[in-house]
């Protein structure tokens, strides 16, 4: 059995889950959620696996590292920190529906890894050769997964709110009667952010370390530093926003979502549209 | 004239202070630095200059946009958070501070209103104890006091965790502190030595020398490579000389990436290399392919010689390990150009550990590479930082104080007792649906005490 395979079960499962949850929240049928829970949560165990055995692969071939190293491997680690959030957000507070909204972006993730990326295991570049790698990487995704978990419960905010302030009563509106309370969501994406923000601090901080022991400088104004301080900007303005009053609700979930966007550019588009020293595999 | 003026301070103290400035500072911020990612910084490339107008190229530098994260106004900013953050501390810690430190020790009847988490139940006073060691159980150890022949029992967990704010506070300027004192007293700077010589002084960004008090040797550099031709590992052998002499403990030490060598509070990266072209000889070998009679020579870069026969050698190219170009092939190899008497000129690669390929070649000659001692040089990124400690302080602090501030609460309790009836109530500052689960816990408990 080989990684690439596990991974492709990986995905079907994420897409079935997916479409399960489309069912759940047409139909009500709770036993569909059930199942697109489980299928989401099976889908991550063998992800792990997949995960595993690509790293002992990467033994196999002789130049053995974490599978971190690559975007391919990024962002299926990505898709795996996503879930993991989400589970433990479900298992905490219960609110199932809200993996339709969070299982897309994993199913997404996974889509394009298997079909769009390279996804050969290459040994690693002398730069990337340090334990700080895993640190860093882990806490930075872990932190995004947790806003990306926030950005879809924002999502569901805005169309709740949105359905509660016409009032209406079509189809769509018995579809959204299942979505948690407004009060929930903006507690929820609350507490989403407040898992993130302190990974997210944590995964700066590895960063600026590791920069600082293989390069000499804890900071160097990297587009890829600078757009991480972007991202951790917005969640402390996000932070403060909530203390003042008038700012929870809408314009929370709006600054919310804006700080996904902020993520996702963080970590895709810094290396599609701007040079510097992360562009992953190049190296140095 | 004076209440005018006290006004004035009092309004721009407000300012200062306010929680809206901040927000808007930590906006900005996020908005401008978008700046100098799009932009480039430092030396700019001359074919982005070619790409934007005269106009806007002045535009830009009259802002400062090509070295926008040092320009005046992104310091303005820097400074104006610094400066809200301390108002904002300065306006607020006592409160907090007196509610760690002075906490309301009765539950009276303005205080029963504010708390949403109440119940009453019978008792009498002789019970005291017996609550007494509820409440140690379950929250912490009770303050008891007296007051109209009525007691109250306060008990609190985690007080301390209110002033993870502040501690999150502290940490971000502990951090522009250990940023300034980094500017102030260190620099970054760069160095290429050749092998087996060394040098004292290294060179900042903008070529100003920095003479060391010491000196630095290296030995040896060498590249190693994985079967793909990916480049494994960049190794330079570093030893520190005082006086000319080597230093025990800093003799032959290995610098790789992500393994730097530091002395005096000056740590050397490993960051570059090339081949320092002056001087090396390359070592060659003629022979007739039939007939034999070989023939050794030596040639410099660039220059030609002419071997018997009136057939003329030029060194092309030559690479310590041909493995980053060729994957198949490993070792020293070099590009010449071979021109035979009255032919074209030819270039091919000979090389050192595969004089095989040389011999299937076609022609009158067999040229064989013998290497070269040819000399690399390794770039060292050296940099010094005294702040970097107080940097990495600052780190500590603020994980810590987020810590406190999202995943502690402080949760404090009372119990009055009089009358043959008693009062628990309880509040905490964070993650009140916990607490309210634990609320209920204890009422159960108290039902069947
Ligand atoms: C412009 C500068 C800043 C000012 C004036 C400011 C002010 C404040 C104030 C007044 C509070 C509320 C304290 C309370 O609840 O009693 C607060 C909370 C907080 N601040 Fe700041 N702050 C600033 C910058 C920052 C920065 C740069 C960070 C970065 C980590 C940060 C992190 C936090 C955190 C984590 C909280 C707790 C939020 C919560 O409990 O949800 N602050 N800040």
């Amino acid at each position: 059995m080989s990684s690439s395979l596990l991974f492709n079960v990986t995905t079907f499962l994420f897409l079935i889950s997916t479409i399960l949850f489309f069912a759940y929240m047409a139909s009500k049928n709770s036993s569909l959620g059930l199942g697109a829970s489980l299928a989401a949560f099976i889908g991550w165990g063998v992800e792990t696996l997949a995960i595993i055995l690509r790293w002992k692969e990467s033994y196999d071939m002789g130049h053995g590292h974490a599978p971190l190293s690559n975007l391919y491997e990024s962002v299926v680690f990505f898709a795996w920190t996503i879930i993991l959030i989400y589970g433990i957000i479900e298992l905490k507070y219960k609110h199932r529906i809200i993996g339709a909204f969070v299982l897309p972006f994993a199913l997404l993730g996974m889509a394009w890894a298997q079909l769009g990326l390279n996804s050969g295991i290459e040994p690693l570049v002398p730069a990337l050769q340090s334990n700080w790698l895993l640190y860093h990487v882990i806490t930075c995704f872990l932190g995004y997964a947790a806003f990306a978990v926030a950005c879809a419960i924002s999502i569901m905010y805005l169309i709740k709110a949105r359905s509660e302030g016409e009032n209406s009563t079509s189809q769509a509106g018995g579809m959204i009667s299942m979505f948690p309370a407004i009060r929930v969501l903006d507690d929820l994406n609350y507490k989403s952010i407040m898992i993130g923000f302190p990974l997210l601090t944590l995964g700066i901080v590895t960063g600026a370390a590791w920069a600082n022991y293989a390069w000499g400088t804890y900071w160097s104004w990297d587009p890829k530093e600078t757009w991480s301080l972007i991202v951790w900007f917005v969640y402390a303005a996000f932070l403060h926003a909530r203390i003042t009053r008038g700012w929870v609700g809408k314009r929370a979930a709006w600054l919310s979502i804006i700080g996904f966007a902020a993520t996702i550019f963080c970590y895709i588009g810094v290396n599609l549209f701007l040079s510097g020293l992360h562009s992953y595999g190049g190296g140095r | 004239m004076s209440t005018k003026k006290r006004t004035l301070t009092e309004s721009l103290w407000d300012f200062f202070c306010s929680l809206k400035l901040s927000i808007s500072l930590l906006i900005g911020l996020a908005v401008t630095s978008i700046i100098g990612t799009v932009i480039p910084q430092g030396n700019i490339p001359p074919e982005y200059l070619q790409t934007i107008s005269e106009a806007k190229f002045r535009l830009y530098q009259s802002l400062s946009f090509f070295d926008m994260y040092h320009s005046w106004w992104f310091m303005l900013l820097l400074y104006l958070l610094t400066v809200n953050l301390v108002a904002c501390s300065i306006k607020r810690l006592p409160h907090v501070w007196k509610m760690v430190t002075e906490p309301a020790l009765v539950l009276d009847e303005s205080l029963e209103k504010s708390l949403s988490l109440t119940y009453d139940f019978k008792a009498s006073s002789s019970e005291l104890d017996k609550l007494k060691g509820f409440l140690k159980a379950e929250i912490g150890e009770p303050v008891l006091s007296e007051r109209d022949g009525v007691f109250h029992l306060f008990a609190q967990k985690n007080p301390w965790c209110r002033l993870g704010v502040y501690v999150v506070h502290l940490s971000v300027i502990v951090i522009f502190i250990g940023a300034l004192i980094g500017s102030f007293f260190g620099y970054k700077a760069f160095v290429n030595i050749v092998e087996g010589t060394y040098i004292d002084t290294v060179f900042t960004a903008k070529d100003s020398p920095i003479k060391l008090d010491f000196g630095v040797h290296c030995e040896k550099f060498s590249v190693e490579y994985y079967k793909t031709g990916a480049p494994k590992e960049f190794k330079s052998i570093l030893t520190i000389l005082e006086n000319g002499q080597p230093v025990k403990g800093f003799t032959r030490i290995p610098v790789i990436v992500n393994d730097p060598l530091t002395y005096k509070g000056i740590t050397f990266y490993q960051s570059s290399y090339g081949q320092s072209g002056d001087g090396a000889v390359y070592h060659f070998n003629v022979a007739l392919r039939i007939g034999g009679g070989s023939t050794n020579f030596n040639i410099k870069k660039g220059e030609r010689v002419t071997l018997s026969g009136g057939a003329t050698l030029e060194l092309l190219e030559s690479t310590q390990d041909v493995r980053q170009y060729m994957p198949e092939f490993s070792g020293p190899a070099a590009k010449v150009s071979l021109v035979m008497p009255g032919k074209s000129p030819e270039s091919f690669i000979v090389f050192k550990n595969h004089p095989e390929i040389e011999e299937q070649r076609r022609g009158e000659l067999v040229i064989q590479y013998a290497g070269a001692d040819e000399k690399l040089y390794t770039g060292l990124q050296v940099a010094k930082d005294p702040g970097v400690w107080v940097v990495w302080f600052g780190c500590t602090l603020m994980v810590i104080g987020i810590g406190m501030a999202f995943f502690m609460s402080h949760q404090r309790t009372w119990i009055r007792l009089g009358n043959g009836r008693a009062t628990l109530a309880g509040t905490a500052n964070k993650n009140p649906a916990a607490f309210e689960r634990k609320f209920e816990e204890m009422v159960e408990k108290l039902k069947t005490l």
